[in-house]
């Protein structure tokens, strides 16, 4: 783990990246990295976010400027940007279901090809995927998703880099911290090892590459 | 009453002691107001809380603690929260009771389209797909009818949810369950007769012997 500035920590994120993006309707979101994604004008981006949350709001201040190209999520109509965007085929999106977009990265994160989940057989969401029996079951094979960078905002970040979460903003950010190169954590609280004790530790230390510093 | 009290308080009737129950946005939210006095149950919020209260009193929300749609709510004694993969765990992994969700159409085959009108309305199916197909009961809240149209059609024109059908469509008209997979009337909303209820229904529904009406 590495603590950085933030403007150090968006530098290494090149035009064109994949990113993860953690958060639930911009609540759990590192805000501060989308700040600084927008001010360095980083575009071109593969988004993996659950969804594209409000206009300058988390997520949403990437589609103010068309920063994004591309995204992965279960849900964008709280954003009639991205709606906008994604109507006028100035951005792709892939809409799949919430339950197998958290299991796809977390079997990104978990060294897994990918999992067998019931949810869309008989849907569209079947298309173009392999339908597999299990003990007389339909699954479909949905397959592993890992980003380049994924932005993680804790509630708690030790000197070492481990993280906790607070109540519902917990949500994709623990899974998300598993399954991409680069690792980038914000925490609204950097405090001393040992405030978070072992047994509360989320997401331990080695997994992050860079901690933002605060200021 | 209005359409959709009388629709989510008949709905509340369907809350047994110690469920886990998950409701969809709309009309499945107000279904919370009409818990029965005494009647113990969980709500989860699939953003990664069981235990969901009502909306925090003035200065007591907290940024950190919403609902689905990102509004604050409270947590109860007793609460517990968890990450994504744990939430929809718990949906697909059939530990979730009941879930009460919206539609667009159901079918007289009780096959459910609430996630997408081709070409007008694609927000996304959010984590509606993994609760049809999960949940251990699914109840669908919505009026009968819009502007005129039946929304109990014979089959679904909208994609469908969930190839899994729904077990019960509580509307403001009538209570509908699919025993067989063959859509039957089991209850009449006060002042509705069978007639009217047949009026505005495409499907094709059976009838049995005694239609009661709901008690409210």
């Amino acid at each position: 783990m590495k603590a950085v500035s933030l403007e150090e920590a968006i530098a290494v994120i090149p035009a064109g990246a994949s990113i993860m993006v953690g958060g639930f309707m911009g609540v759990g979101t590192p805000e501060r990295l989308l700040d600084e994604l927008v001010r360095q004008r980083k575009s071109n981006l593969s988004l993996i976010s659950n969804d594209a949350a409000t206009p300058g709001k988390g997520v949403g201040k990437l589609f103010d400027g068309a920063q994004v190209t591309h995204m992965i999520g279960t849900h964008i109509g709280l954003n009639p940007k991205a709606q906008q965007q994604m109507l006028g085929k100035q951005i792709t999106v892939d809409l799949i279901p919430q339950g197998t977009f958290v299991e796809r990265i977390r079997a990104g994160g978990c060294g897994l090809g990918g999992v067998l989940t019931p949810t869309g057989v008989g849907t569209l969401v079947e298309e173009g995927k392999q339908r597999i029996d299990v003990g007389g079951k339909a699954y479909l094979l949905e397959t592993a998703l890992r980003a380049d960078f994924a932005l993680v905002q804790a509630f708690l970040a030790d000197y070492a880099g481990n993280l906790s979460y607070a109540l519902t903003a917990r949500n994709f950010n623990p899974v998300m911290a598993m399954a991409a190169d680069t690792v980038i954590v914000t925490a609204e609280h950097i405090v001393p090892v040992g405030v978070i004790a072992p047994d509360h530790v989320m997401t331990p230390g080695p997994l992050v590459d860079y901690l933002v510093a605060n200021g | 009453m209005d359409a959709q009290t009388i629709i989510a308080r008949r709905v509340a009737q369907e809350l047994r002691p110690g469920n886990l129950v998950n409701l969809g946005i709309g009309i499945p939210t107000l279904v919370a107001n009409y818990v029965p006095a005494g009647l113990h149950v969980y709500f989860q919020s699939e953003n990664g809380l069981i235990g969901t209260g009502p909306i925090p009193e003035q200065g007591m929300a907290h940024p950190l603690l919403t609902d689905a749609g990102g509004k604050p709510i409270s947590a109860l004694p007793g609460a517990a929260t968890f990450d994504s993969a744990m939430s929809f765990g718990l949906i697909r992994g059939g530990h979730v009771d009941l879930t009460v969700l919206g539609g667009l159409q159901v079918d007289a085959g009780g096959h459910l389209a609430n996630w997408m009108i081709p070409g007008k309305m694609v927000p996304g199916m959010g984590g509606a797909m993994d609760l049809v197909s999960g949940a251990k009961r699914v109840i669908v809240a919505m009026q009968h009818a819009a502007k005129g149209k039946s929304k109990i059609v014979a089959r679904c024109n909208l994609p469908l949810t969930s190839a899994r059908p729904i077990d019960l469509v509580v509307t403001d008209m009538a209570v509908i369950a699919f025993p067989g997979g063959h859509a039957t009337l089991l209850e009449t909303a006060p002042g509705v007769s069978i007639a009217e209820v047949l009026a505005v229904t495409e499907a094709e529904i059976a009838i049995p012997d005694d239609v009661p009406e709901m008690k409210l």
